[in-house]
């Protein structure tokens, strides 16, 4: 079920979630947030040593617009997440590494202090994930930001896109120690429900996540994935994916094949993008404001 | 073992169409048979046409890595081996034209590794 911006509204609304879209807009407004209150930065499927001049012209230089315009932001973000297809994938190792390097060379150019990163499959599905780990660390992980419990789940690494038996078993284990009304935020690449299989659009186990994240009540999830700004509610979990840094796709099931959508030199940077995440704690609600990249 | 066999499959074709990878193999002739070749980055023949309630049985290949195959219209999805045939056995219960692709990520063409299954009545 595919849901329009004014049912979104009216759903995540009775999930105690307020969700804002605009451009250009500075979270929690002009004033500096309450305590309670911050906001992040996440950036998406940058696929750093794509070439395809059709598609982006400007493959070697969106991130680093991307990276300029988060630094030039009056107020910095707590920190900035990436949510997977940091490379484009290849076959050849030594390319693989070095494209990480690419990445890894611009990204550190962030000027905020933290920085979380996790796989996509262009990364990690053909070694499941020994390049990435060598550099980025661990491919599922928690962490905890003014009473916020994130949770970054891997549903890359093993090529047919499944969370797996083993990882299951960790998130149910995090889970046990939260209470059931605690804030969750689940970080991941792939959509956790079957937004469209025919493009490979779902990841194989998600019900299983699913079923152990409902019992608690203030779960949201942010992805990547499908490079498109995208929002759907699996009962109270509200899921929303990102724009791309590199290529726009198309609709889900739009047109016949996910081929990237051309460049339009009319419009150029069309349909990429970035977002910030405004985050009220204790209500677990979360503003999102898309962010446009600007042309040089 | 034959009476396990009869009960799921009454239970199953409630639900629509039926797939599984079988070493129980049909007997000739209910089968429409279709080979398919899967490599990087594409099936080969990528556009098939069967009938709306005739079972057909698909038998893949890999001449090169593992791949996977789904028609997710009609819940079918297997994993394809190199060096050896997977069969997988439905039967469409819908007209219309239905995305087939690789569901195991195999590399730079991966998101174009799909055909078209049409059903005619």
């Amino acid at each position: 079920m595919e849901i329009d911006r004014r049912d979104f509204m009216k759903l995540a609304g009775l999930g105690g979630i307020v969700f804002a879209s605009g451009l250009g807009g500075r979270i929690l407004g002009a004033t500096r947030p309450k305590q309670e209150e911050f906001y992040f930065v996440q950036l998406s499927d940058t696929h750093i040593g794509f070439d395809g001049p059709k598609v982006n012209p400007d493959a070697k230089g969106t991130l680093k617009k991307a990276v300029a315009a988060v630094n030039s932001l009056d107020q910095k973000p707590d920190f900035v997440v990436f949510t997977g297809d940091l490379t484009h994938t290849t076959d050849d190792v030594k390319e693989r590494r070095g494209r990480m390097t690419q990445f890894q060379d611009i990204a550190g150019q962030l000027n905020v202090k933290t920085v979380h990163y996790m796989a996509g499959e262009h990364d990690a599905a053909l070694d499941r994930g020994d390049a990435y780990q060598e550099f980025f660390g661990k491919l599922n992980y928690t962490f905890d930001h003014k009473g916020i419990h994130f949770i970054v789940l891997d549903n890359v690494s093993d090529p047919g896109a499944i969370v797996g038996e083993a990882q299951l078993k960790w998130l149910q284990s995090d889970l046990k120690g939260l209470k059931r009304d605690a804030p969750i935020v689940v970080l991941t690449h792939r959509p956790l429900f079957d937004l469209y299989p025919q493009w490979d659009w779902a990841t194989a186990d998600a019900k299983s996540v699913i079923d152990s994240l409902m019992p608690y009540r203030n779960v949201t999830v942010f992805y990547g994935h499908i490079h498109q700004e995208h929002h759907y509610m699996t009962g109270h979990i509200a899921h929303h994916a990102a724009k791309s840094l590199m290529f726009p796709l198309p609709a889900p099931g739009s047109a016949p094949k996910r081929a990237p959508i051309p460049w339009d030199d009319a419009a150029p940077y069309k349909g990429l993008g970035y977002r910030e995440i405004g985050a009220d704690v204790k209500n677990a609600r979360y503003e999102i404001s898309e962010l446009a990249i600007q042309g040089a | 073992m034959k009476r396990t066999m009869i009960l799921v499959l009454i239970m199953t074709t409630g639900f629509g169409a039926l797939a599984y990878t079988t070493s129980s193999r049909p007997r000739a002739g209910d089968l429409k048979v279709i080979k398919i070749a899967a490599k990087k980055f594409d099936f080969t023949p990528n556009d098939l046409t069967v009938k709306k309630g005739e079972p057909v049985a698909l038998e893949l290949t890999s001449t090169d890595r593992v791949h996977g195959f789904s028609i997710p219209d009609f819940k079918v999805t297997a994993r394809i081996e190199p060096g050896k045939v997977t069969r997988v056995t439905f039967t469409p219960d819908r007209t219309g034209d239905f995305t087939f692709s690789c569901n195991i990520f195999c590399g730079s063409g991966h998101e174009d590794m799909a055909g078209r299954l049409i059903v005619t009545d």
